[in-house]
């Protein structure tokens, strides 16, 4: 373990977007531009000026970043050749919006694209600029950055404002506490990761033209060698051709809007109005209570790459191995779906028992093997809440509800959109039959819709010890699809080549 | 044990018809992907002895690819592929499809070759019934009847669970077994929620079965040292044809791509059909058969049981030879999206699917028939869905189901039909409720 393969690239730092490596927490302001192409040059000259920030820590720390990201008719619109774009994988081409794919991630009734407020099949952004900065700066860095280029250049589409909740996610729960670390150095041992459950991942899960868990590099656009791609890195696997990818990733936007209210009158009339019982309840449908505290029981030593700081560790070091029914925390709970914090093999066998497990002749477990090993399947969530904050109690109380528009800018950052960010929503979050369940999506995301031949999909299920699970019928949907698009996030030079410098 | 069967009737299309029957496959459907219900050209949800039919046109995009080998590609006709899987019989399934379907049947027939007006249905689909080299059945002897009166029990066992609060109550496991027993006797007492006793197994099945199972062995036994001898051979060359083997693994075409997806994911439950031709030579065929001979062996009296090595999604699976075995197709039913179906592939049973897809033409490099391969993600996901095609027309008898749902069933009614559970037992039986 810890000898780095000879085929480890040092990453320049400088030419990743600092969104990969940070979250900008401190930059407590953020507001996202979705803009149109209006004119080619002028678009081009503010992108090649624009201070894009990069992944190197600055001291004292930065007041202010900006990144950017483009959609597929993005980079059609600043106009990357066809054979480029060609390069770039399916699903991001295709778009999210496209039909089959609405299916799977299901947006379909009321979270169907043609319903969204952006990113539906007509309202397609080409350009994000994502603006942060420190409180009381944000204006300002804005106002500073959208002079003449910018409006001669760009037709925004929508801004998108984001709300500084503290930490809390509308509904009122700790959020963004779980993050996969990424194998910077390069230095994952994935002989060791199939049967540990670990926080560290591969670089190539995150980003493109570095090895992926899988130990092989993901598909992205490799160029000849010319003028206007010799500013490119070459790519690792293919030396001979410019790396267009190198040090991008791809970016998912999904704004979800929360219907607080909704969420906390269903729980208080399950709970007959007690509101320590739906504290519970709720507590069940997220997995952690609303301080974060997991249900799941804390394991006595850190799993390899797991986080340093105390309250981290406290909130982080668990799995659920030690509860496979899901009696401390359901199976179905909203961060069982989307961790199941599982391995590559069930036990973790070794030798003579693995070779069994592979023929499957081991014990015949009813939940075994149902659920895929979640390191394949690890997204980096970047995403910020909007709108007004509303407390469980005014959210009971107020007649008549407070129902303004709030919920989250679900941004996720993932080398694979198809095996990452699909796969998640669609096997994990939205699928009734998610680890052997039956009759329920995520009882936060999941869309209720009916599904042929199963007789409802609004159940939420709790196991009991010793007695069959107590079932909740009936959850309404909490979170609708407001808007969404892919965006390829590229790395500074990447920017540079499409930007045409 | 009522054994399931597999028929397959494969035709090659009348080329002046052709966009005739794919009119005609297009009508079965309310949108594609999304079979008419009832479908009145072929009656599929009437028969309740048929699991999963589909009908295909064998459309294979990759005949080109023999091409690496400097052997001139040769020219298929296009077959129309009807098959399912049932329970009992193909021959009966043949009669009673022609007693139901007649009608239907003869329509997309008469758009084959060498279908007059006045041929015999039945013994037309016989003399194009195409046997399967390998099949693999998630549960060996489970009927259509079986999983619709499993799938109710279990519906009205999670209902009386909730009507008498047994989800709240603090019940010993025995106790809540004893009560939701008497209450389904009480019910089927009533004429309701039918359990069907199963079936005596047929005698010759029972024959064939034990022969198969101590035959193939034997057999195997017996030839070994020429076995031996071959196997070492192909070995040798196997080693040297996997080292200078072509990779054939583009980008798939994006039209192609959407065509396909546009048929997935409209029920819990997929259809999977794929088709390339074999790598040329005795060295491959001779690998192929065997493996295909192992698995079929094994998933005859091994795989029997919900599980396919640590695959628990499949439904039903085949391998069939076409075309004096120069090519080769793979149909299956899975659960959940392709993506998932690739991640079962390649993180459970990547070795597997190695054994047999690295004889195909242009499949990602293997080594020794079981490394590598599907092991590199990219390669393996772009030649299967390059290999990938369309199905017209795809019938599940039980929508919304998936396997997993089935073995809870299954484990749910056998231990509702136990008099009395003991404690550990009636713990895990009260758990899958």
């Amino acid at each position: 373990m810890g000898v780095a393969p000879v085929t480890a690239h040092e990453v320049d730092y400088g030419d990743v977007q600092g969104l990969v490596r940070f979250g900008h927490g401190k930059l407590t302001e953020a507001t996202y531009a979705l803009l149109r192409v209006k004119q080619l040059e002028a678009a081009r000259a503010w992108l090649r000026s624009a201070p894009v920030t990069s992944a190197i820590p600055t001291s004292p720390p930065p007041t202010t970043a900006l990144q950017v990201a483009f959609t597929a008719d993005g980079l059609e619109a600043l106009g990357a050749p066809a054979a480029v774009r060609a390069g770039f994988s399916p699903e991001f081409l295709s778009g999210i919006t496209d039909e089959s794919r609405s299916r799977r991630l299901g947006d379909v009734g009321a979270n169907d694209p043609s319903l969204w407020e952006w990113g539906g099949r007509a309202a397609v952004p080409h350009v994000l600029v994502a603006f942060f900065a420190a409180p009381g700066r944000l204006a300002g860095f804005v106002q500073a950055q959208t002079g003449e280029a910018w409006t001669s250049g760009f037709e925004p589409l929508r801004w998108l404002e984001t709300s500084q909740l503290d930490g809390i996610e509308p509904f009122g729960f700790a959020d963004g506490i779980s993050q996969p670390e990424l194998d910077w150095p390069q230095a994952r041992d994935l002989g060791a990761a199939r049967n540990e459950y670990g926080n560290t991942v591969a670089l190539g899960e995150f980003l493109l033209g570095y090895r992926n868990e899988y130990d092989k590099y993901t598909d992205r656009p490799l160029l000849e060698l010319d003028s206007r791609s010799a500013g490119l890195l070459p790519a690792t696997d293919a030396p001979d051709k410019q790396d267009l990818g190198r040090n991008g990733t791809y970016l998912v936007v999904r704004q979800l809007r929360q219907d607080v209210a909704s969420f906390w009158r269903f729980l208080n009339r399950l709970a007959g109005g007690d509101r320590a019982r739906a504290d519970e309840l709720a507590a069940a449908f997220v997995g952690r209570t609303k301080a974060g505290v997991p249900l799941a029981a804390m394991q006595p030593a850190a799993g390899p790459g797991a986080p340093r700081k105390a309250e981290a560790v406290r909130l982080n070091q668990f799995t659920f191995d030690a509860d496979p029914t899901g009696v401390r925390c359901p199976i179905g709970a909203h961060i069982r779906r989307a961790n199941p914090r599982n391995t590559d093999y069930a036990g973790r066998p070794t030798g003579l028992a693995r070779l069994l497990a592979d023929l499957g002749l081991g014990r015949k477990v009813f939940r075994e093997d149902l659920t895929s090993a979640v390191r394949f399947h690890r997204i980096l969530r970047r995403g910020r809440e909007y709108g007004p904050g509303l407390s469980p109690q005014d959210a009971v109380a107020l007649d008549p509800p407070d129902r303004r528009e709030r919920g989250l800018h679900f941004i996720c950052l993932n080398a694979n959109i198809a095996r990452q960010f699909e796969f998640l929503q669609n096997a994990w979050m939205s699928s009734l039959k998610f680890a052997g369940l039956s009759w329920e999506s995520d009882p936060l995301v999941g869309n209720r819709e009916p599904v042929p031949g199963c007789p409802m999909s609004d159940a939420f299920t709790q196991p009991r010890d010793a007695g069959p699970a107590h079932v909740v019928t009936g959850l309404p949907r909490f979170v609708t699809v407001r808007g969404g698009a892919y965006f390829f996030l590229p790395s500074l030079r990447a920017l540079r080549y499409l930007s045409g410098a | 044990m009522t054994p399931q069967t597999s028929f397959m009737v494969l035709a090659p299309v009348d080329p002046l018809r052709e966009a005739e029957l794919r009119l005609l496959l297009d009508s079965m459907n309310d949108a594609p992907g999304r079979l008419k219900k009832p479908c009145p050209l072929v009656p599929f949800h009437d028969f309740d002895t048929l699991h999963v039919a589909r009908l295909f046109l064998v459309d294979d995009q990759t005949t080109g690819d023999v091409a690496v080998y400097g052997i001139a590609p040769r020219r298929y006709p296009l077959y129309l592929a009807f098959l399912g899987d049932v329970d009992g019989g193909a021959d009966a399934f043949y009669a009673e499809l022609a007693r139901r379907a007649g009608e239907g049947l003869r329509a997309l027939f008469s758009c084959c070759m060498g279908f007059g007006p006045g041929a015999d249905l039945v013994d037309w689909m016989r003399a194009h019934h195409v046997g399967a080299s390998a099949s693999y059945v998630n549960w060996r002897g489970r009927t259509v009847t079986q999983v619709r009166e499993e799938a109710a029990l279990r519906e009205a066992l999670a209902v009386q669970v909730r009507t008498d609060g047994l989800d709240s109550r603090h019940l010993a496991p025995r106790e809540v077994h004893r009560l939701l027993r008497a209450a389904v006797r009480q019910a089927q007492g009533a004429g309701r929620l039918p359990l069907s006793p199963e079936a005596a197994t047929p005698i010759g099945h029972k024959a064939r079965n034990l022969l198969h199972l101590v035959g193939v062995p034997l057999v195997l036994l017996l030839a070994s040292p020429v076995l031996l001898v071959l196997a070492l051979v192909a070995l040798v060359r196997l080693r040297r044809l996997e080292k200078t083997d072509e990779e054939i693994c583009p980008r798939s075409d994006p039209a192609a791509s959407a065509e396909l997806s546009r048929l997935e994911d409209h029920d819990v439950t997929n259809q999977f059909t794929a088709m390339g031709s074999l790598k040329p030579g005795p060295t491959r065929l001779f690998i192929t058969r065997f493996v295909l001979l192992a698995i079929d062996y094994t998933a005859r009296h091994i795989y029997t049981r919900g599980r396919l090595a640590r695959v628990r999604t499949i439904h039903f699976a085949r391998w069939v030879f076409i075309d004096e075995r120069q090519r080769i197709i793979f149909l299956s039913n899975y659960d959940g999206s392709l993506e998932s179906y690739m991640d079962d592939f390649i993180n459970k049973v990547g070795f597997g699917l190695n054994l047999v897809f690295s004889n195909g033409i242009g499949y990602p490099r293997a080594s020794f028939l079981v490394g590598g391969g599907s092991k590199d993600e990219r390669k393996f996901k772009e030649y299967l869905r390059r290999h990938q095609v369309p199905t017209q027309v795809w019938y599940k008898a039980y929508p919304g189901l998936t396997a997993a749902d089935l073995e809870r069933n299954v484990r749910l009614r056998k231990g509702l039909e136990a008099t009395e559970l003991a404690e550990p037992e009636a713990r895990e039986w009260v758990s899958l409720l």
